[in-house]
């Protein structure tokens, strides 16, 4: 299958992203600083469109070495996609739940030339309209 | 092969946000629609009004003039007057993480041409989740159990069931409702289905089950049997409440929600079968909504479990209690799927084919789409045409007719929006 322009990486906030209809394939693309990543928009949970959700740091509690939590904190380095349907969150970089790693999001092959995305859309279509 | 230029422009799909319109939430609901398009009658028993941009509305209608100057001197945009919840402890949303718990702010079309602006959302959702109809519940007065003042119950409970009957039913057949009783104060209960109980599209009542009082009490019993003459159910609605000075030790939001739903169901479903209630009233139809199932086999277990060596604090009973409670109706909703072995045998236990009924508790943000039932691989297709539609039809007297549009034309609409 041929990939696909979307867009500039560029055209994407940091993070940011782009929730893009490709021959009714619904595709989510993610920037994080100079990395782009790619998911199809349904969420594993009970099909949501996960892509479209907020994005916000991973919450994490904060346990000292003496083992009392001084509350929660957002991670300096992880970020999450949300589905908007019910709140699982999604590891923007690999694509996998906090807590439950087996439960995440479909890949969807993407490469950048010349500081242009390209995705190439799964087949079959996972999402035909 | 890259493809520098697509051969048709990419469609975009926006954030969803609070603003966001419930088809474009819902659209993946439309398509999964798609597997239920046969099916005889989709009801969902539980979905919302989320009632700040409608309260103004409901004050207006109270019958009270004192506390409806005093409601009408507390309003503010998107302020609940005289509703007993503490505002800075919304923490429904995830903080903003799930959106359509804090709307509805959807546009929506002229309601001199297009209806009331509620029953154009309504009518969004349930097209786009394949419905035929959906019963509504309100969202900030379930809290009202617990107001110190007993008679800003009755008349809101009122004013709310004057809103409906007169200003949302009479819009859409496919909207039905329960009357909201006022059950703390049992006269005014039964004033209630007296002045609302037969009015089109009221198919049952609620108790909203926050609250300290004992259903078993005898001030009670003539309610329950004039509920029982009129044919419709009786349901119990669960909600949350943090203050309970037992949840008060519950540090988070998470905590309290998994334990309150179940709390109070918990206790009136025990007072209501060691008081033999239904054998009392063997034809009142008694349904346990939103909280969930995991409870039912729970309980099922410790009442058999006492009941054989305590008979003589329930002696009422001729039955084990999971006799009885296997004869009443459960909403699905927040179906825990996760371990679909144990809802398996949750389902077997409540005899889920007949008692089971579909519930969405929309617009809430632990909702369930009518897929979280027909994706169960443990289900016969039966048992799924029945939960998602023909046990309700049952119990609150439905006709079994179809009044939803097709899914294609529901998706055909969509895309048409998309392309504008
Ligand atoms: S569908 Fe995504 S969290 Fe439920």
């Amino acid at each position: 299958m041929s990939e696909i322009r979307v867009c500039a990486v560029s055209d994407l906030g940091d993070p940011g992203r782009k929730v893009v209809d490709v021959n009714g394939q619904e595709i989510g693309i993610f920037r994080l600083g100079e990395e782009v990543f790619a998911y199809l928009n349904s969420c594993p949970h009970l099909d949501g469109p996960v892509c479209q959700g907020k994005i916000l740091p991973l919450a994490l509690e904060a346990v000292g070495e003496d083992l009392t939590s001084s509350g929660r904190v957002f991670s300096k380095t992880q970020m999450n996609v949300i589905c908007p349907w019910h709140g699982f969150e999604f590891d923007i970089r690999t694509g996998e739940h906090p807590t439950n790693k087996r439960i995440k999001l479909r890949k969807v092959k993407t490469q950048v030339v010349d500081g242009e995305i390209f995705v190439a859309p799964l087949r079959p279509r996972a999402t035909p309209l | 092969m890259l493809e520098r230029v697509p051969k048709k422009p990419l469609r975009e799909l926006p954030e969803i946000t609070v603003a966001s319109d419930t088809r474009d939430y819902l659209a993946r609901a439309a398509r999964q629609a798609r597997d239920t398009d046969d099916y005889e009658l989709l009801v969902d028993i539980d979905a919302h009004l989320q009632e700040g941009g409608f309260f103004h509305e409901i004050i207006e209608l109270m019958e009270n003039d004192v506390l409806k100057q005093t409601a009408q001197s507390m309003m503010r945009p998107g302020s609940l007057p005289l509703i007993n919840m503490q505002p800075g402890m919304s923490f429904q949303s995830l903080a903003g993480r799930v959106p359509h718990q804090s709307g509805p702010q959807e546009t929506t079309e002229d309601p001199t041409v297009a209806g009331h602006r509620f029953v154009q959302i309504v009518r969004r959702t349930i097209d786009s989740m394949g419905l035929d109809y959906q019963v509504i519940f309100p969202t900030a007065m379930l809290h009202l159990g617990m107001n110190p003042m007993e008679e800003i119950e009755v008349e809101l409970a009122r004013a709310y069931s004057r809103w409906l009957v007169e200003r949302i039913l009479p819009e859409d057949k496919r909207i039905i409702a329960l009357l909201y009783l006022p059950f703390n104060s049992p006269l005014e209960c039964e004033k209630l289905v007296r002045d609302y109980g037969d009015k089109p599209g009221i198919v049952g009542f609620t108790v909203c089950a926050v609250r300290h009082k004992p259903v078993h009490h005898n001030q009670y019993m003539r309610l329950y049997s004039m509920i029982q003459e009129t044919g419709k159910p009786l349901v119990f609605h669960a909600g949350p409440h943090w203050d309970d000075p037992s949840f008060a030790q519950l540090n988070r939001f998470i905590s309290m929600h998994a334990l309150s739903f179940v709390h109070y169901n918990l206790i009136h479903m025990t007072n209501w079968i060691i008081n033999a209630l239904p054998e009392r009233f063997p034809k009142l139809k008694v349904a346990w909504v939103e909280s969930g199932l995991a409870w039912v086999p729970f309980l099922m277990q410790r009442l058999d479990h006492e009941v054989m060596m305590r008979q003589s604090e329930a002696p009422g009973l001729k039955r084990l209690p999971s006799d009885y409670m296997r004869e009443m109706y459960y909403s699905s909703q927040p179906l825990e799927r996760n371990d679909l072995e144990m809802l398996a045998m949750t389902m077997k236990k409540i005899n889920a084919d007949t008692q089971l009924m579909f519930a969405s508790d929309w617009p809430h943000w632990d909702f369930d789409p009518p897929s979280s039932i027909t994706t169960l691989p443990f289900l016969s297709e039966q048992a799924k045409r029945n939960i998602l539609g023909l046990n309700a039809a049952r119990v609150f007297n439905l006709p079994v007719k179809r009044l939803r549009p097709r899914a294609r034309d529901v998706i055909a609409a969509q895309q048409e929006r998309a392309a504008q």
